[in-house]
Order: structure tokens, then sequence, then C-alpha cells
């Protein structure tokens, strides 16, 4: 009899410490939902908001239209229109680069993984040390050299370098020494293609997963690069979106006093202009989650 | 400095998943042939260009007098280290970078283990959507949707911050609070493409082990400690050593926050910084060339051990 009651008593125990600790992980987990996921929501509602709105009322109150319309209308209308300038910076930029990356990389990581060449080795490791360094680490150098041969300010100055992509020509290289079939290279071979032929014709149409993977996260990186447009783009004229947000930022007095004037900027453009330049990476990330965690996870895709 | 995740946390699973990066078969490779050349060719030289190159220049800068009267030893590294803002760059940067790396491994391990245990397939998946989306921010524009979220007239957590005795921007943003400021904006761009890759990895774990561990009477609690922990702490090292790298190259948040409180937060609070005022406030391309240098070598080091020990994470 004792012993029964006795583990009706510890079962009881234990689930009541089992609620409990359930309890204690759901505050934990409703904490960490709303760190990650308020602010995005806030700037997406505060987008919608008059200034005064803005530090008046509730948070999580939505704006009206013509709010919405006003900021807008702030927002492209700033230092005629620069804002639209740069966010066409962007767009060249990163396509630029994209289309470069895409040139470059996958050939080399086809020729990486399927052919033999002298220094292959040597590439290969060049590779994966320079693809694990921060992009931001040889940016200073980089410049150093491109002031060199004088290309300060010219376009080409971010598009080369972001073009250098060794993640690329890694994942690229990853793919056909996994998940291409040397048999099936071997085959169009005997069949008469040359090796140009068995590049076009059967091993990139079987890579397509692979290049558009590279292409995501090359638009991604290059979309989001602050420093080497920064360092390399003296002229507004010539800034992303990124760097753009700097004079919108130097042109609010909320946060630089001294700007109050005409061309000055209110908060909820500001706003406004940060959920602008992330827009197009946004949009990746919500459509393709699926694509690009399969990316993260499993870096060789297929094994 | 953050954009780096978005790839730079992609990279590790070919390593790690592959016996080793290197130990590819050298079995029918075809014959060196004009295309291969042809081919890589393009490659090799963006690697020179923009890999080599100019790493290789900034060496010969670091290395040669600022008058350009030749070699000068390790002058323009000593010259930069007495400067009276390496050592506190090299302080600040140390104290955001510890804080930010404790946060990573203490609560990606946990929300990741925490995401993991849901048994609802579909909060599962909400979660580590939320988690990550802040990822798609990095760079500029998360640290301007910080600036909002720390300006107590605007922040939707101003009661938060007014509960900390803080009631104006200038209050929160003081150089003191800096180093925890900057660790939470890099944690909240970052950590949930962390916690997206842990959660693949804890599927990984075979099935069988956690039931055999399971019908051996191990709790939850122990499944994580005495399993799931120890079979993805290569993977936490990997985070730690990529968190470290990008880390140490500090740049975009100082300077956002250096320009909304003008100056306040100097604009030399970070090593890149530091060597940005050198290159074009100071012309002193030797002594910015000798600080890039000094932070390549952390990159490269971290880099490097992780290639050479690629078979280190080959021992499960």
């Amino acid at each position: 009899m004792s012993t029964v009651a006795n583990r009706t008593g510890t079962s009881l125990r234990a689930s009541l410490t089992g609620w409990s600790v359930r309890g204690i992980l759901g505050v934990v987990l409703l904490v960490s939902v709303l760190f990650f996921g308020v602010p995005l929501l806030w700037l997406v509602l505060a987008t919608t908001k008059s200034g005064h709105a803005l530090s008046v009322n509730n948070p999580f109150s939505i704006g009206t239209v013509h709010d919405f319309a006003f900021n807008w209308s702030q927002l492209f209308d700033f230092q005629d229109g620069a804002v639209g300038t740069w966010i066409k910076n962007s767009a060249i930029y990163s396509v630029g680069a994209l289309v470069i990356t895409l040139v470059i990389s996958i050939p080399a990581g086809y020729a990486l993984a399927l052919t033999e060449f002298r220094f292959r080795r040597a590439l290969l490791v060049v590779t994966l040390v320079v693809m694990l360094i921060p992009n931001t680490a040889l940016v200073l150098p980089i410049f150093l050299e491109l002031n060199v041969v004088h290309l300060i300010g010219s376009p080409l100055s971010v598009i080369l370098p972001m073009s250098f992509y060794p993640f690329g020509v890694y994942l690229t290289y990853i793919y056909f020494s996994t998940s291409i079939p040397r048999d099936l290279l071997a085959a169009a071979r005997m069949d008469g293609c040359s090796e140009f032929q068995v590049f076009t014709r059967v091993a990139m149409p079987l890579a397509t997963p692979v290049i558009a993977l590279v292409g995501f996260f090359n638009f991604v990186q290059n979309w989001n690069n602050f420093f080497l447009p920064f360092v390399m783009l003296p002229s507004s004229k010539g800034y992303p979106i990124q760097v753009g947000l700097t004079a919108l930022l130097a042109s609010t007095p909320s946060f630089n006093p001294s700007s109050a004037g005409a061309q000055s900027i209110q908060l909820p453009t500001l706003a406004l202009a940060t959920m602008v330049s992330v827009l197009p990476v946004l949009l990746v990330f919500l459509f393709s989650q699926r694509f690009l965690i399969r990316g993260m996870t499993a870096g060789g895709i297929k094994e | 400095m953050k954009s780096n995740t978005s790839d730079g946390s992609s990279v590790g699973a070919g390593f790690l998943r592959r016996r080793s990066a290197l130990a590819d078969s050298p079995k029918r490779r075809m014959a060196p042939s004009a295309m291969s050349y042809a081919f890589v060719g393009p490659y090799l030289l963006f690697t020179i260009a923009f890999g080599l190159g100019p790493a290789l220049y900034a060496l010969y800068l670091g290395f040669t007098k600022r008058d350009g009267s030749g070699f000068a030893g390790f002058a323009n590294f000593t010259h930069v280290m007495k400067d009276f803002r390496f050592v506190p760059a090299v302080e600040h940067v140390g104290f955001f970078v510890g804080i930010w790396l404790v946060a990573l491994i203490i609560l990606v391990t946990f929300f990741s283990l925490l995401v993991h245990s849901i048994g609802a397939n579909r909060v599962r998946t909400s979660l580590r959507t939320i988690y990550y989306l802040p990822g798609a921010l990095a760079g500029a524009s998360s640290v301007m949707l910080w600036l909002f979220l720390l300006d107590p007239t605007a922040s939707p957590a101003n009661f938060l911050l007014r509960a900390m005795g803080m009631d104006s921007f200038n209050q929160v943003v003081v150089p003191s609070h800096m180093p925890v400021i900057f660790a939470i904006i890099a944690f909240w761009a970052g950590a949930g493409g962390w916690i997206v890759i842990m959660y693949g990895a804890l599927n990984n774990i075979s099935q069988e082990i956690m039931e055999a561990a399971r019908i051996d009477g191990a709790g939850p609690l122990q499944l994580a400690l005495r399993i799931q922990i120890p079979m993805i702490r290569k993977w936490i090292t990997y985070m730690v050593i990529m968190s470290l790298a990008a880390g140490v190259q500090l740049f975009v948040e100082p300077q956002f926050l250096s320009q909304a409180t003008q100056g306040s937060i100097p604009n030399d609070y970070s090593l890149n910084q530091l060597a940005y005022q050198y290159a074009f406030k100071q012309n002193d391309f030797h002594g910015a060339s000798a600080i890039s240098l000094l932070l390549l070598i952390v990159a490269l080091s971290l880099s490097a051990i992780f290639v050479a020990r690629g078979g280190l994470f080959d021992k499960e």
C-alpha cells in the first residue's frame, strides 16, 4: 500500500515539476519570439505613422495611408530623388557582381571537381582559406590596391571585389564532385560531345540548383555589403542604399540636432528607408526560405 | 560584419559532413587540358587580384617607411600600437566579442534544443522563421532599426529602457553600454541562422541512439547534456570560430552609432574604424595597412586552423 501511495506521490510531484518547467520554457519561448519578432513588426508599422503618432500612440497601432504616402514622398524627394538613385545603384552593383560571380565560379568549380591541372590542390586550399575570412578583412587592402590603378569611385571598384566569391566556387566544386555521375559525362563524350559541350549541355543543366544557391547567397551578401562601398565610393551619387542610409541618418534631427531644416527627415521616414533598404533581401528570405535553409544546412546539398 | 553570417554559416556544412573537404578522390579526373585552364583562369585571376594581391600589397605597405624610403621593419606596427586609441579599440572589440560569443554559445544551443523538442511541426517551423528573418537585415539596416529601438521616445520597448532608468537616447548610448548593445544587435541579426543550422544538426542525430538513451531512463535534460550537445559540439566550435573572425572586424555598428551620437561614441571605437581613420583622415596608408594586417592575421589563422584541422571534425 505504502509503496503505491509513494509512487503516485512521486509521479504527481514529477508531473507538477514537469508542468512548471513547461510553463517556464513557454515563457522563455515567448520572450524569444518577442525579441526576434517585435522589431520587424514594429518597423513595418512605423512606416505608416506620422512623427507625432510614432512617439505618442501605442507602438503597435497602425497608422494611416495618408501618413505612409507622406513618408514615401518625403523619402523619395530627399535631395532630389537621391534615394531612387541609391536603390538603382544597389541593384546595378548587386546584379552586376552576381552575373560575373556566376560566370566565373561555375566553370571554376566544375574544373576543380572534374578535371586535372597544375596547382589544382593549391587553388582549392586557397579557396577554402579565403572563403572563411570575413569579407571585411580585405576591404582596406583592396582599397589601397585599387587606389594605385585609379579605380576608386568607379562602380567597378565594388562590382569586381564582390565578384570574387570563393564560397560560390566551393559550393559548385562540392556539387560537381558529389552529385554528378561521371559515367554520364563519359557517355556524353562517347556520343561525340566536345569537352565544352559536356559542360554546357550536360553538367550545367544538372547544376541548376547549385547555380541558384550561389546566386542567392551572393546577391544577399552584395546587397547588404556596407564597408566595401563605404570605402570605395566617396561621392554620394554612387552610394548604394545601405551607405545612403548614413546620409539619411545625418539629416534626421532626432539623431543629429544640427540637421533641422527644409531637407530634414522624420523618424517614420527613416524607418521607411530602413524597410526599403532591406526589402529585396527580405523577400528573398521569405519566399525562398526552405531553399536557403537547405543550402545552409546541406552545404554540399546532396551527399 | 554580420553580412558574413548569411553565407559564412553555410560554409561549414560541407566541411563537417564530408570526411574532409580536401580528401576528394583523384580517380577518373580528366587529364589537364586547355579547357581546364580556360575554366579556372578567370577565377584564378580574381583570386590574385582581390585575394592574394591586396594582402601582399598591404604587407608591402605595412613594412615600408611612410616617406617611401625603404624597409621599415616593425616600425609601422609599433607606431599604431603606441597610438593612444589602439588599446581602447582592442578592449572595445574584445568586450563585444566576449559577450557576443557567450550569448551565442549558451542561447543558440538552448533555443535549438528547445525548438527541436517541440512536438507540433507547425510551431517548430514558425519559430525557426521568426528567429531567422532578422538575418535579412544584416549590416547597416539592422543598426538603423536598433537606433529606433534604443531611443526611448520611439522604442516599442521604452518601458524597459525607462525601467532601467534611461529616459533619453543619450542616456542609452553611453560608451560603457556599447559592448552589450553591439552584442545584442549582432545576436538579433545573426543568431537565427545558427539556430537553424544547429537544428539541422540535431535532426541528424540518429533516432536509435536517442531511443536507446530514453530506454535507459535518460530524461530530456540528460539527453541534451549527454547526447545532443556532445554530438553538435563540432557545430558549436564552428560557430565560435566564424563569429570570432567576424566579430573582430566590427565596423558598421560603431560607425552608425558614432554618427547618431555626434561622436560621443568615438569614430575610432573599433580597430577597423581606426584603420579607416589612418587611411582617410591621416593619409597614413602604411599605418592603415599595419592595422589591417593585424586583423587579417587573426582571420587567416582562425580560418587556416579550421581548414588544417578539418580532420578533427571527422572523429565523431
